[in-house]
């Protein structure tokens, strides 16, 4: 088992409403493994973009990040490496840092150089004023690399040549480029520094299928070339399947199950986790189609016991006045529901 | 179905309370530039009230008043000027008439405008086509020089408040005609009026009942804004002396402090007044406009 | 830059150009103002001249500014003469050529409108920008909101205030005028400085009543382009606050802003011709002021041309523009 790059402990974002705190991301734990593709889906409103940009401490005023610990391996060396001090926070086994001990400042540098995005909606990402070429030389610029002209040329085409766009790109504005062609320019600009966590949030959802295959490929190849792991959210149980090793499922600000994609597909342990898997679309089994019956509950109230147990077929009367938290039922498979600890 | 709805508090949960007074009430106190604006806009409305039912107005009228430029005293609170007015005659006379050239011209120019951005913007075609020309031109040429050589044309017939309210109107159809008619290509394409033409709703259906409910917020900032402008322009023609001459109004009594140099001899209590109801005026249209700008574009709620 | 666009721009220029021409030559014919008879009426009321002898003097005067001609042939003329810049005679100051009055006033608004422009387009706007970015001090917030109310307030009556403030009661700057009655104008600094503490007040209530718009306006853009996608992708780029206030926010929230510049273009102009008239400042806004005070028609007529014509040619400039600020315009084409 390889050694975790980001280990997320207990994460808590509430929101500000004048109606009360509504709690986004309610105590998530997760780990990302060297090299590795995590995925995280969920319905909207589960919390799962929250989680990715709570990461990059990107979380806008009524939200706030309440709690929990965000240690990312070598974040200290990236600190150093840019100038900036390190983190006055504690230092776990293997080096790592809590990023939630960092300054704004040094969280800022720590973005793209540790932890890159690749936004949703990369249609509108890119800055419509300004050069390729630009948008990718001023994460150098401003992360305190000094590179004359012609080694940010160099560099760029580089950079373009690997997610497979023409050199020529790098002259173009981003009105002149395809969906696809804007979208692998985004992954370009998050590998330049060589991070070693990548955030994907659904960055294939305004293209079609084809080119989502041929970019994810793309993806897949220069994050092994980087040796980095991505973090995919997205709500496309079919993409999910093709791109991730392991598969986080949310519900309501909690994660549900953590489990390889393989056996999640197969055999579900979540009761939601199982409904969502049963709600897909088969290509050999013809029927009607499944949904889940009932909605997801409102975020402002404090939920007594399981998120899911209004909703859940299987549900206890343990279920619905203790909350159940995510355990490693079997190698590699976390759950978290009553009536799969119980079982094992 | 009855237990979907048994199973999840959510259905009572997002049910908006129906305290509908309550909620303009809180709306109104985190919106304090609306409130103070038409707090401000109240007291003048109350000073033309108050002031026409308890003094004497006739005064406003040119040598009703015997003492030509008197200081402030106690029969003439505010001093007379020097063609023969009570000045607090005219003010409680002129506020009234310079509103209401506003509300002529801005009423005027905001239904014309918002009638033919409507034929143009959701039916398209030749009219559309001319509708955008003359916009558009009519735009380029300044509101102020059009508006003077039509007010210098038909000066020596008399204007009377209301045809000046009229002749304004004449360039305030513009501006509101082409916001709200790109605001209305915009809805045109919105995907629940495209369910409704497809639905086979028919077009003024659409427009009545799909487009214009949405489009209520932004129009009443038109109109606000709309009486703003012409209140402006009314008060810079009439200060160019393309007025109502006879007319007690604001803008000819600036009109007249000017030809007269008031200024350059003291006669504080004649060019203070006007002055001070015409910055109230404003700056109440102005805040007016900022809170319901707010109210059209949530985005700039709560402040930046 | 295609051809197209510059085409569409230009046409819609000369389309602006001879609307406002023909308007200004039909209107008095429509509402059958004559604008001799009109100026010999009010000279008889004025001076108290005799009736006899009237209708000759108007009929010599008709010839003269060629009133007594066919309408067509009247129209052809006065079209003639726009384009070789020829607005007739003067009425009032018979036989001086309109053309020459304006000479002699439009530089000193020209000077007056151009610094302030500037000046109130740039300072607004940057400082509506830094409203508008919640890393910006606070105190500057505070300042600036009473320039936006200020805002409200027509320009000239700000004029009239300041006036009575600083040159009445203070009596710090002069009161009126463009340079001190009597004085003659040349390079030398003595003149300089007289010209611009006359110049001061006047550009003063320009600056301050069009500041609050210009900050106003970029506020607002700013708040709409902070909202944008590729601002979030910019700030987890982890890019300096710097570059995203300069390169990415501020970068794509004037380019509206521009075009509202264009736009406000006519009221930048309506402004400053009260304003002069409010100061007696020797431009061509108080020139129209005394012309439609004397009735001197033609005069009315040719500044009126004057300006629309040149409020036209700067927002053609202006258009033609855009493009090199906003990429993507050259393409999509006018929308």
């Amino acid at each position: 088992m390889k050694p975790d790059v980001l280990d997320v402990k207990d994460l808590k974002v509430y929101y500000h409403t004048p109606r009360g705190a509504v709690k986004a991301v309610d105590g998530v734990s997760f780990q990302l493994f060297a090299e590795e593709r995590l995925g995280l889906v969920g319905e909207s409103g589960s919390g799962k973009t929250t989680s990715a940009m709570a990461l990059l401490r990107m979380i806008k005023a009524p939200g706030k990040i309440e709690g929990g610990e965000i240690w990312l391996e070598g974040a200290d060396q990236v600190l150093a490496r840019h100038g900036g001090k390190n983190g006055n926070g504690q230092y776990a086994k293997g080096g790592k840092v809590n990023l939630q001990t960092l300054t704004d400042e040094q969280m800022v540098s720590l973005r793209l150089s540790a932890i890159a995005l690749i936004a949703q909606g990369s249609m509108n990402s890119l800055n419509p004023v300004m050069r390729i070429r630009d948008q990718i030389a001023d994460g150098y610029q401003d992360h305190g690399y000094k590179l004359t002209k012609q080694e940010l040329k160099e560099r760029t085409a580089d950079l373009l040549n690997r997610v497979g766009l023409r050199p020529s790109v790098a002259d173009m504005y981003p009105h002149e480029l395809s969906g696809g062609m804007k979208l692998r320019v985004c992954i370009a600009i998050a590998i330049s520094l060589s991070p070693k966590v990548i955030l994907a949030d659904e960055p294939t959802s305004a293209l079609d299928v084809v080119v989502q295959r041929q970019v994810m490929e793309t993806l897949r190849r220069v994050q092994e070339e980087l040796g980095a792991s991505v973090l995919l959210v997205g709500h496309d149980m079919g993409l999910m399947a093709q791109a991730v090793d392991r598969l986080g499922v949310m519900y309501a600000g909690k994660m549900a199950e953590v489990s390889p994609v393989h056996d999640i597909f197969t055999k579900p342990l979540h009761p939601y986790a199982q409904l969502l898997i049963a709600s897909l679309p088969s290509l050999d089994v013809k029927g009607e189609f499944k949904g889940i019956p009932g909605l997801p509950p409102s975020l402002l109230e404090d939920i007594p016991g399981c998120p899911f147990a209004p909703r859940c077929p299987y549900k206890m009367e343990r279920c619905e006045v203790e909350k159940p938290i995510l355990k490693e039922v079997a190698p590699n498979r976390h759950v978290a529901c009553f009536l799969v600890e119980g079982a094992k | 179905m009855a237990d979907v709805v048994a199973l999840s508090g959510t259905a009572t949960d997002y049910a908006v309370k129906k305290d509908t007074w309550g909620n303009v009430r809180r709306y109104l106190r985190r919106n304090p530039s609306l409130l103070v604006g038409m707090f401000l806009l109240f007291c003048l409305l109350a000073f033309w009230l108050v002031g026409s039912a308890v003094y004497d107005t006739s005064r406003a009228a040119a040598l009703s008043v015997p003492d030509t430029v008197h200081p402030p005293s106690a029969e003439y609170p505010l001093g007379t000027d020097r063609i023969g007015r009570d000045i607090m005659a005219v003010m409680i006379q002129g506020t009234m008439l310079t509103l209401r050239i506003g509300l002529i011209a801005g009423i005027l120019g905001v239904s014309v405008g918002t009638i033919v951005a409507f034929l143009g913007g959701y039916y398209r075609g030749w009219f559309d086509t001319l509708l955008k020309g003359i916009v558009d031109v009519g735009l380029t040429i300044p509101g102020m020089l059009i508006l003077i050589i039509i007010a210098v044309n038909i000066k020596d017939q008399g204007l009377t408040v209301d045809q000046m309210g009229l002749v304004v109107a004449i360039y305030s159809w513009l501006w509101p005609a082409r916001t709200i008619r790109s605001q209305v290509l915009t809805m045109r394409e919105r995907t629940w009026v495209e369910v409704a033409r497809l639905s086979g709703v028919s077009g003024p259906e659409i427009i009545f009942k799909e487009i214009l409910p949405n489009l209520m917020p932004y129009m009443l900032a038109s109109l606000v804004g709309s009486v703003s402008s012409a209140i402006l322009a009314s008060i810079g023609l009439e200060t160019l002396g393309l007025g109502p001459m006879a007319a007690p109004t604001l803008g000819m009594t600036i009109y007249w402090v000017i030809f007269y140099s008031a200024m350059l001899r003291g006669y504080y209590w004649w060019w203070m007044p006007p002055i001070a109801i015409i910055v109230v005026l404003f700056v109440g249209l102005f805040m007016v406009s900022m809170g319901l700008d707010e109210l059209a574009n949530p985005r700039l709620r709560r402040g930046v | 830059m295609p051809l197209d666009y510059v085409l569409r721009r230009f046409a819609v220029f000369v389309v602006v150009v001879w609307a406002a021409a023909t308007l200004n030559f039909l209107l008095p014919k429509t509402t059958g103002v004559d604008p001799v008879s009109q100026k010999l009426m009010q000279e008889a009321t004025r001076g108290g001249y005799i009736q006899q002898g009237m209708t000759q003097m108007m009929q010599v005067y008709r010839e003269k500014f060629g009133l007594d001609k066919p309408l067509w042939q009247q129209y052809l003329t006065y079209m003639n003469d726009l384009i070789h810049l020829d607005f007739n005679y003067s009425i009032s100051q018979y036989p001086k050529k309109v053309i020459e009055i304006i000479r002699d006033s439009i530089w000193w608004t020209i000077g007056l409108l151009l610094s302030t422009t500037i000046l109130e387009f740039l300072l607004g706007s940057l400082a509506g920008a830094l409203m508008a970015w919640p890393k910006s001090p606070k105190w500057l917030g505070y300042i600036f909101t009473p320039f936006l109310t200020l805002s409200a307030v027509p320009y000239y009556l700000l004029g009239l205030v300041l006036v009575y403030i600083f040159g009445f009661q203070l009596r710090w700057l002069p009161m009126f005028g463009g340079y001190t009655p009597g004085t003659f104008i040349g390079l030398d600094p003595r003149s300089l400085l007289d010209i611009a503490s006359h110049a001061l007040l006047p550009a003063l209530s320009l600056i301050l009543s069009a500041i609050g718009f210009w900050a106003l306006g970029m506020r607002s853009m700013m708040v709409t382009v902070q909202g944008e996608d590729y601002m979030i992708l910019a700030e987890a780029k982890g890019l300096k606050d710097n570059t995203l206030l300069y390169k990415y926010a501020l970068r794509n929230a004037i380019l509206p802003q521009v075009t509202s510049l264009a736009i406000a273009l006519g009221y930048v102009v309506s402004g400053a011709v009260l304003v002069e008239v409010v100061f007696a400042y020797p431009g061509i806004g108080n020139l129209l002021y005394l012309a439609i005070r004397n009735m001197d028609y033609f005069v009315i007529q040719g500044i009126v041309m004057l300006i629309i014509f040149a409020i036209a040619t700067t927002t053609l400039i202006l258009d033609l523009a855009l493009p090199l600020l906003d990429p993507r315009i050259t393409y999509k084409g006018a929308s």
